[in-house]
């Protein structure tokens, strides 16, 4: 398959020079990339995901719903999540993991399917809690970069995130936290975070994949393109993993004219479900 | 001086009202740094287009109230100064002592002490940065914010503005305080700052954690607010003004440069987030002016003459600080709203459980 793939590009190659059409090889897509006044690309601007991976990082075919319980002949949607229908269903995706699947420890693996099985309840999403790194990336809200000669700066539209990548090294993190503290340097025109200090709260999907607090994050944002970043992220954390394991994906940035970041403020959308049974009159179900 | 120290003892608590909440990892240790004296051969550092850098970490803490307190001028004396910082130094340090391990619990309904460092006992004053000077503006020690009108105080509202603020209480009065999470202030809920921290206009919150992370790009400032994680763009070139449904809790923003100075207009206002009760049509206007290493001047000018009388500006001066600012996840760990309605209810359980009077 991939031989006849092969051979189908360079026929496309072949009959693109012979027509004549302008050819744009990789190499010269990175000569063209926006740069900044020091040299390095310039990432600023909004960017996105085009994944399913929030859904799940791993391989998933499509599913009627993120909650199910068990039907006479199949499984059906739970009924918490049932009124949705098709629109509360989950699409497939190829996922994202390098290699298909995560190196779950067994005690690790057998909580993410506890996870799963209990998404509802203990999704931090769903309560609209700070979403952590990779996930804040391929969430589907855009994010913006703000880069300058002296500061990058990350702020995300799900839950008003934010993060600084610190270019100059602060230190091992005084105190952990929900989006861990970055620092990033330059590889080439790769730029490099590394990501630590993080609690124990964030998942990394609404499939219940989580990690502990011993979690380390190696992103590499390259561009690839003026308006393309390749993002890979190593994840390394042996309380949870056998073994490092990687992500890959692409993110586009936002061209349409006026593009700008939309604010999700999403925390009064959920005082019902948090605080509703605390109210003085409870709304009936 | 009696008087002075009267109302210094006030402005020390001007937290009470303001209930605790749940802040995990905040910048405690972040305090503003003081302005070293200026230099002489200071010159404005510039980003690589030209324009003034006031890329770093800002602190605009301060003792100074928005309102000027009543007998007073627009500068204080140096006596003054003197002893309202010395009253706020010496409440910090009585309120900063050790607690006392064997201390009994406080009595049934709290010991009469106001503000989220008293009652029956919250945050003691380690947790508590409210600011401990008065501000400097141009060389003046400043008794209020607002500069205009001269008296320093919120102009008079126009009767539009005096008849939606008696709608407001209406629906307020409509809802008991505690019946429902939305009756609860933003702050409380994890929505946005105490007081208007991330603004626009951008004041100190009198309590903690008055930080901003300034970062400059060639389309865009973007102006953090510590609390809570909020970030503002403000749009640099020119791009279409939000439509008139959308309205993001700190407006929409449009920056232009007038020679060094940062000029900001903010419209479409969340409508939860108008200040001291404006109405839609709410424009705020904001300067930054760096005036040394160590110092922005920062004025603002709020323009909505359907609520007030007359346009009215304020200024205070943000100073460096040269320290990390750390994540204020406030929701995440918010267990005091749900303790603050669980409490209520409990109240009305004891209420209702209780034999009728004879």
């Amino acid at each position: 398959m991939l031989r006849r793939l092969l051979s189908y590009s360079f026929a496309v190659v072949a009959l693109g020079t012979l027509c004549g059409l302008p050819m744009t090889p990789l190499h010269a897509q990175r000569a063209k990339l926006p740069r900044t006044v020091a040299g390095k690309p310039d990432l600023n601007g909004i960017w996105q995901a085009m994944t399913t991976a929030n859904y799940d990082i791993e391989p998933h075919d499509a599913k009627p719903a993120m909650a199910l319980r068990p039907g006479p002949v199949v499984p059906i949607p739970a009924k918490e999540v049932l009124a949705l229908g098709a629109v509360g269903a989950v699409p497939a995706g190829m996922g994202i993991v390098v290699g298909g699947e995560i190196p779950y420890l067994p005690a690790a693996l057998a909580k993410r399917n506890e996870n799963r099985e209990n998404w509802l309840t203990r999704d931090p999403e769903v309560k609209c809690y700070l979403p952590g790194i990779p996930r804040a990336t391929y969430m589907p809200f855009p994010f913006q970069i703000l880069q300058s000669e002296k500061a990058v700066f990350i702020s995300y539209e799900y839950a008003s995130a934010v993060r600084e990548v610190y270019l100059t090294n602060p230190g091992p993190p005084e105190t952990d936290s929900w989006m861990g503290q970055s620092d990033g340097k330059w590889e080439g025109d790769t730029f490099v975070v590394t990501v630590t200090g993080f609690n124990d709260g964030t998942w990394f999907d609404r499939a219940g994949n989580h990690h502990s607090e011993a979690l380390k994050v190696v992103e590499r944002f390259t561009m690839i393109g003026p308006d393309h970043i390749k993002y890979q992220a190593t994840m390394t954390d042996p309380q949870t993993f056998t073994r490092p394991w990687s992500i890959e994906l692409m993110l586009y940035r936002h061209v349409e004219e006026n593009a700008r970041l939309g604010q999700f403020k999403c925390v009064p959308f959920v005082e019902e479900l948090l605080y509703g049974r605390l109210r003085k009159t409870p709304i009936k179900p | 001086m009696n008087r002075t120290k009267t109302m210094m003892t006030r402005m020390a608590f001007v937290v009470a009202g303001i209930t605790m909440m749940s802040a995990t990892a905040s910048a405690q240790g972040a305090k503003a740094t003081a302005p070293k004296p200026r230099k002489a051969a200071w010159v404005v550092p510039r980003t690589p287009d030209g324009h003034p850098d006031f890329q770093g970490n800002w602190s605009n803490g301060t003792m100074t109230p928005l309102e000027r307190p009543a007998g007073m001028g627009r500068a204080l004396t140096p006596e003054q100064v003197v002893a309202m910082e010395k009253i706020r130094a010496d409440t910090v340090e009585q309120l900063a002592k050790q607690s006392d391990p064997n201390r009994p619990a406080p009595p049934k309904g709290g010991d009469g002490s106001t503000g989220a460092a008293g009652n029956v006992g919250g945050y003691n004053y380690f947790w508590i940065d409210a600011g401990d000077h008065m501000a400097t503006v141009n060389g003046e020690r400043r008794s209020s914010i607002i500069v205009d009108p001269v008296n320093g105080r919120v102009p008079a509202l126009t009767a539009a503005g005096r008849e939606r603020a008696a709608e407001r209480l209406r629906a307020y009065r409509k809802f008991g305080e505690y019946d429902n999470p939305e009756n609860r202030p933003l702050a409380e809920r994890c929505i946005m700052s105490f007081g208007s921290n991330a603004g626009p206009p951008m004041l100190p919150n009198y309590f903690y954690n008055n930080n901003y992370t300034f970062v400059q790009t060639k389309d865009h400032v973007m102006i953090m607010t510590e609390m809570v994680h909020d970030a503002r763009t403000i749009h640099m070139r020119p791009v279409a003004r939000l439509p008139k449904p959308i309205r993001p809790w700190m407006g929409d923003s449009h920056g232009r440069w007038e020679g060094d100075t940062l000029v900001v207009e903010t419209t479409n206002f969340h409508p939860e987030q108008l200040f001291r009760g404006a109405s839609d049509n709410l424009k705020v206007i904001e300067r930054f002016h760096m005036v040394d290493a160590n110092t922005i001047l920062y004025r603002f000018t709020i323009d909505d003459l359907t609520t007030f009388t007359q346009k009215w500006s304020g200024e205070l001066p943000f100073i460096k600080m040269n320290q990390l600012i750390y994540e204020y996840a406030c929701h995440e760990g918010n267990y005091a709203l749900s303790n603050i309605l669980s409490g209520e209810r409990a109240r009305e359980r004891e209420a209702a459980a209780k034999p009728p009077k004879p």
